[in-house]
């Protein structure tokens, strides 16, 4: 049976194979300082993705003795949220709705000099070079991102209550959020605003995230806040490289449900 | 030890219910006295975690990514089955325990299948409770489709992220029980053994993958919630970061590892572009319900699209084999997806594959984009014979089914499935093997259970889509937190074990000896440099189709690269810091044992079953040629050093619901 499994040959030779500068961000531990180091690295085909680059480069450290860069990345299919990266000044890299997993190097041309970085927030402390710690994001939900129902089974039937499709597809699209912090590494304020409204309104559109709307807006917002992230001031940068597409029309949404509930007292 | 799977007395329907009514339970008070570890969050570890959390326990939760929003359930696609009979199609629960049996041909313990079945309703109305937004009809209600080895819809989705919403729903009420301080959360851990006080399962250590630090955790019960071991095959639809650790080390502490071989072969996955790939992705079954598969009838044909002579728009349609519609009329394109794996091969095998390597068929969507066009059309009264109009609308239609599936598609492959066919090829994606359990989840270690794809129990030998799912949340949410309890009970007065019995330091000893060893052993070849040897190997010898000849090469050859792995492996960096390629190379070094034990199981189960094909075993026709009256059990394997010592157990398999017949999709 014939395979096409790979052997362990990074100098597969392929005639479109490209050699590329990398300049990466290095940075022992969360109190060290961090430095651009260079490096080159070749062998790299256009169908290759960019975290597989990165494998590369890293197995051709090991064989030479030096540390391998540390990066996140997990599911490599854009749904994890794990991987992050700033490629050449933009969060996930150059190409619009993808993550880094899914950036390929056919965007990339034989020569070029690629900037690595990591998501950079006071708010996303680096763990290591290109790997930071985004646990915020984590405090804020546990702070209401939730309905809070027990989860042992004797609740209502799943159709006792319809929901409008409009509204059930829109909801959808604010809970795509993969929670992967390009909105925040964008914004020059640091804002967590897009994150934090996707969850917000994708409970208030269904009829079972409106019992708790008010409690859970100013929890989540007051949690956002005491974490550190910045205030929006409407620059549409997050929208633009988000790489689910997530709508700023959730921020006006959340604006909407903060009022709502500031009202209320 | 004889195998005791604890299936309750009572007709097969009023199982669950008699056992309900008769354990023990522990009363809310002393819940809080009550300490349980468990390791994974995807949507089995995930749900228990929560659950447990909610009913009183202390619940400590292990993750290797850096949130539990990350675990890898979030990858599952295409929805989640459940016998509501909302479209009123015949289905029920009798049905669903029935397909899951027969799809996992006549392999899995029936009592569990039909507990399985029983608590899939609730599992949506919980989920649409917590908010999940599932896909809905205009109408307000709940919308279904249908999946491979199944003639009902029965499935429910959310476009093509279901997995994400419903790990996202377990996650939230995770989050709630972690703000309430109820469940203690250590992301960025990996679980590295097992502590065993009084012959039961007491404790964990782990390593903190930030600072290198060996912790030892104490608890009453440990769950073990660590997903699969596909990656034992280097290459598969799992995430990087999948492993077999935690189960691995488990089965070495005394936990029977049940039929390794059992692993599902995905049909429809984007073909293999080239030797520096590190992962295969997954395009989900629900794409059978709209497209059609084929290649070119003629080899001639197939050679000249390999060459980019030809484009597959260029076949007349007489040209065309849709080879599983051919093959199984009743099922078509939605047969299981062991059967459209290996029809796949088989065509590719013949010379008929369609990408450079030779190794990938067509998914095609042109017909359904016909079909929905011209329904549009009528709908809003434009002409239906306009061909424009119709591609148009249909175009949407399906975009609006599938439209981040396509664009997943178009990223990798920079094509258009739009207007020119998907290719697809299978992959490993799901292992129905795992830790053996009794009917209370609990492994062959009293007080170490295991839940969703890291034990066996549900799927017998191949799995249905849309299953794993309904599994995962069913055991995390409804089954493990009534038998655990079951289990708890006597323990109400013991108070906090201590961490600093003898167990655990005998445990951490040995893992940060296998720590020094990997460190300062003087290699100088990456880890994987030999996970991709291991799954090259499993891939040939181990995978779609085996034979007794290469099953014997494999055992040796995988012990064979074992030693050279520890003798050759180097690891940069330090023990006592943020290291992946330490981390890496423990997993690896665990999948090297798997793999041996694995090729083990394929090589003693004389039969073919499901996703475990042995080419000495099949019908003329070339489908799976099962032997009942000898291999109608569960292989159990009992570890005792190295893999090829291990001691078969045999659980009998008995089927008093479900007649046992040959399988037929035809």
């Amino acid at each position: 049976m014939s395979s096409c499994q790979p052997t362990f040959d990074f100098k597969t030779f392929n005639r479109n194979n490209m050699k590329l500068n990398l300049k990466i961000w290095r940075q022992e531990n969360a109190k060290a300082k961090g430095k651009m180091v260079d490096y080159t690295v070749d062998h790299i085909e256009p169908d290759m993705s960019f975290l597989e680059m990165l494998d590369i480069l890293n197995d051709q450290l090991i064989v030479k003795g030096q540390d391998t860069v540390a990066f996140d990345h997990d599911c490599r299919e854009g749904i994890c949220g794990m991987c992050s990266l700033y490629i050449n000044g933009e969060a996930h890299g150059p190409d619009r709705l993808v993550t880094t997993c899914q950036l390929h190097m056919r965007k990339f041309k034989d020569g070029d000099t690629i900037y690595i970085e990591p998501f950079r927030a006071k708010a996303f402390p680096v763990i290591k070079d290109l790997v930071v710690d985004r646990s915020a994001f984590d405090r804020i939900q546990q702070s209401g991102g939730f309905v809070s129902v027990n989860t042992s089974g004797n609740t209502i039937d799943a159709n006792s209550i319809p929901i409008p499709k409009a509204d059930a597809d829109r909801a959808f699209d604010a809970a795509t959020c993969i929670g992967c912090g390009a909105c925040v590494a964008t914004c020059k304020n640091s804002s967590a605003m897009l994150f934090v409204s996707a969850k917000v309104s994708q409970f208030a559109l269904l009829p079972q995230g409106k019992v708790e709307a008010t409690d859970r807006v100013m929890n989540m917002v007051s949690q956002m806040d005491a974490e550190g992230f910045g205030n929006c001031t409407n620059t549409g940068a997050c929208e633009v490289e988000c790489p689910k597409g997530i709508s700023l029309d959730f921020i006006a949404q959340m604006n909407r449900e903060y009022l709502a509930a500031s009202l209320k007292g | 030890m004889a195998l005791d799977s604890k299936i309750p007395e009572g007709s097969i329907s009023d199982k669950w219910t008699n056992y309900k009514d008769h354990i023990n339970l522990v009363n809310p008070a002393n819940k809080r006295n009550l300490d349980v570890i468990i390791v994974g969050t995807g949507l089995a570890g995930g749900s228990a975690a929560a659950t447990l959390a909610e009913l009183g326990y202390n619940v400590k939760a292990f993750c290797f990514q850096d949130s539990p929003r990350r675990a890898h359930s979030i990858a599952a696609q295409g929805g989640i089955n459940a016998a509501k009979n909302y479209q009123g199609d015949g289905d029920s629960t009798f049905r669903l325990f029935y397909d899951t049996v027969k799809g996992g041909d006549y392999r899995a313990r029936e009592a569990n299948v039909h507990r399985l079945a029983e608590v899939s309703t609730n599992i949506i109305d919980q989920c649409v409770a917590q908010g999940v937004p599932f896909a809905r009809e205009y109408g307000g209600l709940l919308d279904n489709r249908s999946f491979g080895g199944t003639l009902v819809s029965r499935t429910f989705y959310a476009k093509g992220q279901t997995g994400q919403q419903l790990l996202l729903g377990a996650y939230s009420a995770m989050n709630r029980q972690i703000g309430r301080g109820k469940i203690k959360m250590h992301n960025r851990h990996e679980m590295l053994d097992l502590v065993i006080v009084d012959g039961k399962a007491r404790g964990i250590i782990a390593r903190d993958l930030i600072t290198g630090k060996i912790e030892r955790h104490s608890a009453h019960a440990v769950v073990i919630a660590s997903g699969g071991y596909g990656n034992v095959f280097f290459l598969s639809t799992n995430a990087m970061g999948s492993n077999v650790t935690a189960a691995w080390k488990i089965h070495k502490r005394g936990a029977f590892f049940a039929n390794p071989c059992y692993t599902q072969i995905h049909p429809t996955c984007i073909p293999v572009s080239g030797d520096h790939q590190a992962k295969l992705t997954l395009m989900s079954e629900s794409l059978r319900n709209d497209g059609r598969i084929w290649v070119p009838a003629k080899v001639e044909d197939a050679k000249a699209i390999r060459e980019g002579k030809l484009k597959p728009t260029q076949i007349a349609e007489a040209d065309r084999d849709y080879f599983l519609e051919r093959r199984y009329p009743a099922f078509g394109n939605l047969v299981p997806r062991d059967i459209a794996s290996r029809a796949a091969k088989e065509r590719c095998d013949a010379g008929h594959g369609v990408n450079k390597t030779g190794e990938a068929v067509y998914l095609d969507f042109a017909a359904a984009i016909q079909r929905y066009g011209v329904d549009q059309a009528r709908l809003k009264h434009l002409d239906e014979n306009d061909s424009a109009t119709v591609i148009k609308l249909g175009t949407e239609v399906v975009a609006n089914k599938y439209g981040n599936l396509f664009q997943m598609y178009e990223k990798i492959v920079d094509e258009d499935p739009y207007t020119t066919p998907m290719m697809i090829y299978p992959a490993v994606h799901y292992t129905m093997g795992g830790t053996w359990v009794d009917y209370n989840l609990q492994t062959t270690i009293p007080g170490c259970f295991s839940i969703g794809e890291s034990n066996f129990s549900d799927h017998g030998a191949n799995r249905l889509g849309a299953s794993a799912l309904m599994q995962g949340l069913a055991d995390g949410y409804f089954v493990l937190p009534y038998t655990i309890g079951d289990y708890l009970a006597p323990d109400i007065k013991m108070g906090t074990i201590s961490t600093d019995l003898p167990e655990f330091e005998e445990a951490e000893k040995n893992v940060i000896a296998q720590i020094n060893q990997l460190m300062n052993n003087g290699g100088s070849k990456p880890a994987d440099y030999f996970h991709k040897k291991l799954g090259k190997i499993m891939w040939d010898k181990v995978g779609m189709a085996r034979n007794e000849k290469g099953l014997i090469e494999a055992q040796a050859e995988i012990a064979q690269i074992r030693e050279e792995f520890y003798k050759e492996v180097k690891i940069p960096g330090t023990a006592d810091s943020f290291n992946p390629e330490l981390a890496k190379a423990l997993r690896v070094a665990d999948f090297l044992e798997l793999g041996e034990l694995f090729a083990k199981d394929a090589l003693h189960r004389n039969e073919s079953c499901g996703g475990h094909f042995r080419e000495e075993y099949q019908t003329p026709e070339g489908e799976a040629q099962r032997d009942d009256e000898n291999f109608a059990y569960v292989a159990a394997w009992e570890y005792k050093g190295n893999p090829s010592d291990a001691v078969l157990h045999k659980e009998e398999l008995k089927f008093e619901n479900v007649k046992l017949v040959q399988r037929s999709y035809k």
